[in-house]
């Protein structure tokens, strides 16, 4: 059980950071980013070239995916969500967009890295091996990782200018605005921040399962369980949701595998028992 | 509430006009050109823009509905179980189809239609992608290797009268096909546009606009949501079942979330203001594709940056090209 519960803390620290980056834009523009599976995808992919192929230090690779991705997010804020949001009558249309933005990155990924599955070497060999638990030591180092970016991320969050100033936005953007904060400008920092962060997740978790261009949808399904889970637009409920959904996932993998492949079915029937108690996930604001 | 200021004899005219294009205009085309391939696109497109006026209704109480490819599955799944293990005709198959596909969601509904906008959205496309799941998971299904080989649809007698042959005597099923779905097709809009002018229409918008508001002068809010939806999965079972009885075969893959998105895409690129919307978005989003085809690996990448285009110069959809002064009402 104990084998379970690692694993379980494992998975959650990765799903938390996927986790943050969508909520972290939800929160700040009211779009949902279809494109972030794509995102991590494509930061999985980078990593992938960067380690795998030039043999550069893993570090360097999670940090090439993370800029790369933060340039990308800047530019779809800048260049495409900002002029929709500005000329469009429902606020939905954003929707068709994001779509439209991961139906892009998945045709540039297709011709930039092909259909393949793609891994790296593993980057510490050997097995953590305790009598009551078995783990690999690159899975913990990728875990550390994990965890020390959500932590950096939200003292970045509470203590730093910029953090404060996406904050106050996420809370009420028009009077974040008269209060001074550049809107516009803070808007693009934020996307910039939400996509590294699904890059970097894709970055490390090339090292441990691998990545292949057909895994952006499922990701991407798997983050919107985790924020309703949490909340919508909730740092905490993104990390709370992220964290629950690891954990049922490897609860349900070890308890549910003789009954076939329904962790996700009975995950779903469980998450509609709990939406129509708590419409809002966990700590949620409502929406509307 | 003024969606449409047209007369109604020009309406009439306009849906006669679309009968003559499609029943006679059409065929003869294709019977001169000796394209008919074409019967199948055309086929498709009509089927697929009967799931996608599902989601438009949904869009209309204002709700985004991601979860259509869900009823699409189910429907084609109850069908082809009635017609292959039960026997059931087909186009008894059909209408069953719908109703157990909106009995469904009005248990599914009576708990996620409480929520609202990203959130409704999310529980949406999660939906589709349990349907694949279940689809693998429940034995009926027969897992991934799907039904196949099912029979085509039969005759249609009554009173000793048929009304429809046995389409496997046919000599040109997909011409066949072709005429029944596009004339549920048009049954459908035609019922849409009905719906969405009566007086429930209007209790609908107001949702759209404002549901407190609505609720507080005495509007039904939780029974029309739950009617809508009802309303809008029964238009995705139908679509899924007339799917199955063309491909003959169903998949947990027939209907995925790529599919989900695209409905709802072909609404927001039809218009979300226009009832006709659905229909010119899937048109155009099917034909645009299929057009792509020659480009090769760049298909998706050009399609994908023609629809980030549209959304960046027509963000109120097609329809809003030719309507542009209705939106001063």
């Amino acid at each position: 059980m104990t084998q379970v519960i690692v694993n379980g803390l494992y998975l959650g620290a990765q799903y938390a950071l996927i986790a943050l980056g969508l909520t972290l834009i939800f929160a700040l523009m009211n779009v949902l980013n279809f494109a972030h599976g794509q995102m991590y995808v494509f930061g999985g992919f980078i990593t992938y070239t960067v380690y795998g192929q030039l043999h550069l230090p893993f570090v360097v690779a999670l940090a090439c995916s993370g800029v790369t991705l933060a340039i990308i997010g800047a530019l779809f804020e800048r260049f495409l969500f900002r002029t929709v949001i500005r000329r469009s009558v429902r606020d939905e249309s954003t929707m068709l967009l994001a779509a439209g933005t991961a139906f892009f990155l998945d045709a540039v990924i297709l011709l930039l890295f092909g259909e393949k599955q793609r891994g790296v070497p593993k980057i510490v060999n050997g097995v953590l091996n305790v009598d009551w638990l078995i783990i690999p030591y690159d899975k913990i180092i990728v875990g550390v990782i994990a965890l020390v970016l959500i932590a950096s991320f939200m003292a970045y969050m509470q203590f730093s200018r910029p953090g404060r100033a996406m904050r106050a936005l996420a809370q009420d953007r028009v009077a974040a605005q008269l209060m001074g904060v550049n809107v516009d400008r803070y808007s693009m920092i934020g996307f910039a921040l939400g996509a590294m962060l699904a890059g970097v997740v894709g970055g490390l978790l090339v090292a441990i399962t691998g990545v292949n261009s057909g895994i952006g949808g499922p990701i991407s399904i798997k983050a919107f369980l985790m924020v309703m889970i949490g909340g919508a637009g909730v740092v905490g409920g993104a990390i709370a949701g992220g964290f629950i959904l690891g954990m049922l996932e490897s609860v349900g993998l070890s308890v549910l595998h003789a009954y076939g492949d329904v962790t996700y079915l009975v995950i779903f029937a469980a998450l509609m028992v709990f939406l129509s108690i708590r419409p809002n996930g966990l700590m949620g604001k409502p929406w509307g | 509430m003024g969606l449409t200021m047209t007369s109604t004899a020009s309406k009439v005219s306009a849906l006669a006009l679309f009968l003559v294009v499609a029943f006679v205009l059409v065929p003869w085309l294709i019977a001169v050109s000796g394209r008919s391939d074409l019967y199948y696109t055309l086929t498709s497109v009509a089927l697929l823009s009967i799931a996608s006026a599902g989601v438009w209704l949904t869009f209309f109480i204002g709700r985004i509905n991601i979860g259509q490819g869900a009823y699409a599955l189910l429907g084609g799944y109850v069908s082809a179980i009635l017609v292959t293990a039960g026997g059931v005709s087909f186009w008894l198959s059909l209408p069953l189809a719908g109703l157990l596909c909106a009995g469904i969601s009005v248990l599914i509904g009576l708990p996620i239609l409480r929520l609202r906008g990203v959130y409704f959205a999310m529980v949406t496309l999660v939906l589709t992608e349990v349907a694949r799941l279940a689809a693998l998971a429940v034995p009926l299904t027969n897992g991934a290797k799907g039904i196949t080989d099912i029979p085509p649809p039969g005759a249609i007698r009554l009173f000793g009268l048929t009304l429809l042959p046995d389409f496997a005597t046919l000599a040109n099923p997909r011409q066949a096909f072709y005429f029944v779905t596009v004339a549920l097709m048009v049954l459908v809009f035609a019922g849409v546009y009905r719906l969405v002018h009566s007086r429930i229409g209007q209790l609908c918008l107001s949702l759209q606009q404002n549901e407190e508001l609505a609720s507080s002068i005495g509007v039904n809010v939780a029974a029309l949501r739950i009617i809508a939806y009802a309303i809008s999965s029964f238009l995705g079972g139908i679509g899924g079942a007339m799917f199955v009885a063309i491909a003959q075969s169903i998949y947990p893959s027939s209907f995925a979330v790529a599919d989900s998105v695209n409905f709802m895409l072909n609404c927001f690129l039809g218009g979300l203001g226009y009832v006709m919307g659905p229909l010119v978005g899937t048109f155009v989003l099917y034909f645009g594709w299929d057009f792509l085809f020659r480009t090769g690996e760049f298909q998706l990448l050009i399609y994908s940056m023609v629809l980030i285009a549209l959304m960046l110069v027509l963000p109120n959809g097609i329809l809003s090209l030719f309507a542009p002064r209705r939106k001063e009402s």
